[in-house]
């Protein structure tokens, strides 16, 4: 094997050793959207006007809380940047005679990875709920949590790459995360939203992700599939090349 | 040959002149030592060498690769074992390492034989399968240092490489960078603040202070450049040893009740002195001879004492407690 891809493979598979030795974080990051999903999904049926089929929330939200799960799982790809240069180990993969963008696309694909594993986890607890889900769509779902996530890692990274410690990652978190979940319709219909919201979503990207999800999941979405794949598409590339951009300027 | 060229390299923190305009040459295959006190600007030439940092100005080549121009072939070039901490924390020595090869381009057929040979010289064979977190600082120390030594690059970095390390283990490593000094035609750039240590390692050393370079030869030139050893003898009558020695000592410095005298060779030159200040009847009340090390040379050169500043275990501690301090979660 080329040596640039034999980096790239062991980059990738340090994310997978790391997060399957943190058990703890890997339920820390579920038990929010379970909550969501438990909660809202079992005790608000039959509340109003669903678009999705018959009203049951809990089918309309799990596409949504399956987006955050995504969603936050590859941010936090960001946090690891951020945390590898505290512990210095940065330092070792800046001097590697590897190209960065190597790097990058390892440690990318490996936090996309870690993150559609936490979404197939968070799909058979919502399952386990009574939700259901169709086997024969889901190598069509998979595919489109990888392009998601790979979409959000690599905003994570380019994140990561700017912010020197973990504070300004909590900013983060709490002024563009947390707000683009809400924003994204994940947990409530948009086309019952107010005029603003729904013009602001739209410049959501995870609204995007939030319809497509629907889309194969449930067989129901407000917007037509072409147009949120093709903003995801353009958003996944955007992303990619700032994150890596962005990280091959990394001086130490 | 010249392998490593350096020409006015300097790198600025706002006012502050971290390396000021430094240029000089490392020989293809020798131990190079830089050796200064704290802030020096060791670290920060070291990174500029290997990429990690921009200079603000001047050049410098690295095998043939120009620092700014040509990172990659630098990279290529290159190994380095950093001062501060650089592991994965999370994964075992064994998966850092293998991480490492991987990076460096080791052929996977040798992967496990390197790694469980530089594993070995560090005495953490039985420690291997153990994710690093559960590690002391020393043995994370040991584990960095098999690190840089796994694959052989042209040219080391080794920026502090015995700091924390017990005496046996520093032994070790000693005689490790020896070895790929003399079997592999490794150049090793290495910085430190144990003068035994650049004293008994390097074939040349740079003292550096407030990022220049204040004397450039090898360790005994430098401590023959203070004019040889050093004999002092206490008495009450300075002058006359003065007028006694004459034709021995090079130099001569008369304090209150002694007067040290630089000879060549004073192990001999003491039991001449002696005999003449019993036969002229000189009263001697105690005589000493002392060698002239670096710590002596840095003290010449800056009228200041770099042991006074040198790093011990305690600073390593603190190195460390830097890095986790920031880092917990
Ligand atoms: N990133 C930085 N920003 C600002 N100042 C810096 C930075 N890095 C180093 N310095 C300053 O540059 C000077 C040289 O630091 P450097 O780390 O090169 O010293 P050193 O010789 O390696 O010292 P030590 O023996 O303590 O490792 C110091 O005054 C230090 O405070
Ligand atoms: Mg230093």
């Amino acid at each position: 094997m080329n040596h640039e891809l034999t980096a790239l493979y062991f980059m990738w598979k340090r994310e997978l050793i790391r997060f399957t030795r943190s058990k703890s974080r890997v339920v820390g990051s579920l038990a929010m959207p379970f909550f969501f999903m438990a909660i809202l999904g079992t005790s608000m049926n039959g509340i109003g006007s669903l678009p999705a089929g018959d009203g049951n929330y809990l089918e309309f939200i799990m596409p949504g809380i399956l987006a955050m799960v995504l969603l936050f799982g590859s941010v936090f790809t960001g946090v690891i940047v951020i945390m590898d240069r505290q512990f210095g180990f940065l330092k070792e993969t800046l001097v590697a005679p590897v190209s960065r963008t190597c790097i990058v696309l390892g440690k990318s694909l490996g936090g996309a990875t870690t993150a559609v594993l936490q979404g197939l986890m968070m799909m058979g607890l919502a399952v386990a709920l009574g939700a259901s889900v169709d086997l024969a769509g889901l190598p069509v779902v998979i595919a489109l949590m990888a392009l998601i996530s790979m979409a959000f890692v690599a905003l994570g990274v380019a994140i990561g790459s700017v912010l020197e410690d973990m504070h300004g990652f909590q900013l983060i978190m709490n002024f563009l995360v947390m707000p683009m979940f809400f924003l994204s319709g994940a947990l409530f219909p948009l086309s019952s939203a107010p005029e603003i919201v729904r013009m602001v979503s739209y410049i959501d990207p995870l609204t995007y992700a939030v319809e497509a999800m629907r889309f194969f999941l449930v067989g129901h979405s407000t917007m037509p599939i072409e147009i949120s794949l093709g903003v995801l598409v353009l958003f996944f590339a955007a992303t990619t090349t700032i994150s890596t951009y962005l990280f091959n300027r990394i001086e130490s | 040959m010249d392998i490593i060229e350096l020409s006015g390299l300097t790198k600025k923190f706002g006012p502050l002149v971290a390396v000021d305009s430094v240029s000089l040459k490392i020989r293809e295959g020798e131990i190079f030592g830089l050796l200064g006190p704290n802030g020096a600007g060791k670290t920060t030439a070291i990174s500029m060498l290997v990429t990690m940092k921009k200079p603000t100005s001047g050049s410098a080549c690295v095998n043939g690769f120009d620092i700014v121009k040509e990172p990659d072939g630098v990279r290529r070039s290159i190994g380095i074992v950093f001062q501060d901490p650089s592991l994965d924390e999370e994964l075992t020595a064994y998966e850092n390492l293998e991480l490492h090869a991987a990076m460096y381009g080791i052929e996977r057929k040798d992967r496990r034989d390197r790694i469980l040979e530089v594993v070995r010289i560090v005495e953490l064979e039985d420690r291997i399968n153990d994710i690093v977190k559960t590690f002391s600082g020393g043995m994370r120390r040991r584990l960095e240092i098999a690190r840089g030594l796994l694959h052989y690059p042209k040219i080391l970095f080794l920026d502090e490489p015995t700091i924390g390390l017990d005496p046996q283990t520093r032994k070790h490593v000693w005689d490790y960078i020896k070895t790929l000094k003399v079997e592999h035609g490794i150049t090793i750039v290495m910085t430190t603040h144990y003068m035994e240590e650049a004293d008994s390692l390097c074939d040349r050393v740079a003292i550096i202070d407030n990022g220049k370079i204040i004397a450039l030869d090898t360790p005994d030139a430098l401590k023959d450049s203070l004019g040889g050893d050093i004999i002092i003898v206490r008495t009450p009558e300075p002058r006359k040893i003065e007028e006694a020695v004459k034709g021995i000592a090079r130099k001569t410095k008369i304090d209150d009740g002694s007067i040290s005298l630089s000879v060549a060779q004073a192990d001999k030159k003491i039991l001449k002195i002696m005999d003449i200040a019993r036969e002229r009847k000189i009263e001697v009340q105690a005589i000493s001879m002392h060698k002239p090390t670096l710590d002596d040379v840095f003290l010449h050169y800056t009228g200041r004492n770099i042991r006074e500043e040198a790093v011990s275990g305690k600073d390593a501690m603190r190195i460390r407690h830097n890095a986790w301090a920031g880092g917990r979660r």
